[in-house]
């Protein structure tokens, strides 16, 4: 008997066993985990290195990860230079003039998608849905001849008029599902004591549902922060580029400031990282929600 | 104040007849106020929506439009000569490649990392430190993206200095001017900047799975692999078909970073549908032809998105 179970240990693992199988593996799932992290991260960091060498530094074999020129001339160089300044401001402007106005408008929609039956409201709804499928290729064309009629073509207007197309559907599904999770009975409550419907929409609904158009507004800021496509074509003049133009300009201006575009690349992705640091929560929530419900 | 009351007043002295056209008038204001939220929506929607697709079909059966002042009926010429191009085909076939070479790419890479983010054995502080990690790239834009892979992968590059140095080549490699290599090149950082994204939606879908589910697949003995494949499958089963397909249409539309790290070429090895209609239009100004691409890429997304909605209703 006793040499039986002496025999086989496996049968019966005691305590310290399954206590040393699960440190074993937690120290596998972090090796895992780390050597993983290189594929996102080891690209970032280089980038992050470069924009602190000198050009010469960037392509020198060996590379190193830092220099012993380390500077932050690129950075100087970028900050001063009132050209590149205003790409920056011109971003930071029509981002958040998308996102204000992209809240409004989704804020008011999603209201009526969520709290109202009406004639055709299926199909306003596919409609909504099948937007965010048209390629904007298809668009640029007309819009190039729209935007020139209308005298809007290297202005501000023209810009954020056109990418609200791209935002709008996004944040409308979103903020219905928002509102379809808060209770009916909160604004019925508002119209029992006579208020119209607007007012429960903006002293009620709007104040409770702030979590949800944060996110629906820091997606909408990173959409409109990052679009390509039209601020390329809808504008012609320097003064009026945005930020990933203003690097794509960099790239063809002179001999390739490598150390430059990469200290513009940098400062390019603070607003996005600090606003995803700071709204995390509502970030992947709202990533989550627009995969999962959209 | 007075003045707007006063009709009310003598409605209501003259009782029989005019509540019922108010409370009509009433019932008429409450249908219309959805719509009157609506309002903001339609007016863009039909302005930046319906208006630049009737306008670009318009153009597509033209010629020589917005260049020349006048232009003709043409029918389905331009169609004809998009068609016909063996340089749209290759974009077509290229476009295809890339897409469906990144979303499956995004899905392995994205449940991969899913699963170990999603792991009970590591403390919450520390999984959300590898979260923010993981999900870095797509924080950044897509011009950056591809101004980094271009120092990346530049014939000195660190990608280059790596691979001669561990002896994969001989000599540095033209990773996005090599004719056999640049298509693959695009593929895969476009795969490193997307990925996250299927990731994260992943994770939510993950941490929604019943727990109950897994106890019982242990009494059954399934081990980690079985209980993969007939309970994580399958639950996230419907989270995968939405955002392959919602990744796929997206992919298929990615222009500015073709544009900005191969511009199409080289020999039309990287020509997407988005740049070549791209080029059309603003490079060789042929806008009628452009216009015929653009609706032909057009129909194509929408037989996408019909997949795309009818697989969401279906969900509902």
């Amino acid at each position: 008997m006793t040499a039986l179970s002496a025999g086989a240990p496996v049968a019966a693992p005691t305590r310290a066993d399954i206590v040393r199988r699960q440190r074993l593996k937690k120290i596998a799932l972090i090796v895992a985990l780390v050597l993983g992290a290189g594929f996102p991260a080891l690209p970032i960091l280089w980038m992050l290195s470069s924009s602190f060498k000198t050009n010469g530094e960037i392509f020198e074999y060996p590379p190193r990860i830092i220099t012993e020129n380390f500077s932050f001339d690129a950075y100087q160089a970028i900050l001063t230079d009132p050209e590149k300044l205003r790409f920056f401001f011109n971003s930071y402007f029509i981002a958040g003039s998308v996102t204000v106005l992209t809240l409004i408008v989704a804020v008011l929609a999603a209201y009526a998608f969520s709290r109202f039956q009406f004639p055709g409201k299926r199909i306003i709804n596919v409609m909504v849905i099948s937007v965010q499928a048209v390629p904007p290729i298809t668009l640029l064309i007309p819009y190039f001849g729209l935007v020139v009629a209308l005298g809007l073509y290297n202005t501000y207007p023209g810009l954020i008029l056109t990418y609200m197309v791209f935002t709008l559907p996004y944040a409308i599904i979103m903020m219905t599902g928002y509102f379809n999770t808060l209770p009916k009975e909160l604004d019925e409550a508002v119209k029992v004591d006579g208020g119209r419907p607007f007012t429960a929409l903006w002293r009620v609904l709007v104040p409770v549902s702030v979590p949800g158009m944060v996110s629906v507004g820091v997606y909408t800021f990173m959409i409109a922060w990052n679009e390509y496509l039209f601020a390329l074509t809808l504008t012609r003049t320097n003064d009026m580029r945005t930020v990933p133009i203003g690097i794509q300009l960099l790239m063809g201006q002179h001999a390739y400031e490598w150390n430059q575009m990469m200290a513009m690349s940098v400062l390019g992705s603070i607003p996005v990282l600090v606003l995803f640091l700071f709204f995390q929560r509502y970030f992947i929530g709202g990533m989550a929600a627009g995969a999962v419900k959209a | 104040m007075t003045a707007t009351l006063t009709p009310e007043v003598e409605a209501a002295d003259r009782q029989p007849t005019p509540p019922s056209s108010r409370v009509r008038l009433r019932r008429l204001w409450d249908r219309l106020t959805p719509f009157g939220f609506l309002s903001p929506t339609l007016i863009l929607l039909i302005i930046l929506m319906v208006t630049p697709i009737a306008m670009v079909v318009g153009y597509s059966l033209m010629d020589r439009v917005i260049t020349a002042p006048e232009s003709n009926f043409v029918g389905f010429e331009n169609y004809v000569e998009v068609l016909t191009d063996p340089v749209f085909a290759t974009a077509v076939k290229n476009t295809i490649y890339f897409a469906g070479v990144s979303v499956v790419a995004h899905f392995v890479l994205g449940m991969g990392f899913a699963l170990m983010l999603n792991s009970p054995i590591l403390s919450h502080r520390l999984k959300a430190v590898f979260r923010t990690i993981y999900i870095l790239p797509w924080l950044f834009t897509i011009a950056i993206v591809a101004v980094l892979w271009r120092m990346l992968l530049s014939p000195n590059g660190i990608v280059n200095y790596l691979v001669t140095t561990f002896g994969f080549t001989e000599s540095s490699v033209e990773w996005l001017s090599d004719p056999n290599l640049a298509l693959h090149a695009v593929t895969f950082i476009n795969i490193w900047s997307g990925y996250p994204f299927f990731m994260i939606s992943l994770l939510a879908g993950l941490q929604g799975i019943p727990r109950d589910l897994y106890e019982a697949a242990r009494i059954d003995r399934a081990g980690p692999i079985k209980q993969f494949l007939h309970v994580t499958l399958p639950q996230l089963k419907p989270i995968v078909i939405s955002m392959a397909l919602l990744d796929f249409i997206w992919t298929t539309q990615q222009f500015a970073l073709i544009w900005m790290t191969t511009g199409g070429g080289p020999i039309n090895r990287t020509e997407m549908v988005s740049t070549y209609t791209y080029k059309l239009a603003f490079a060789t100004y042929d806008f009628s032809v452009a216009s015929a691409a653009a609706v032909i890429v057009l129909v194509l997304s929408m037989v996408l998105a019909f997949f795309y909605v009818r697989h969401q209703k279906s969900r509902d």
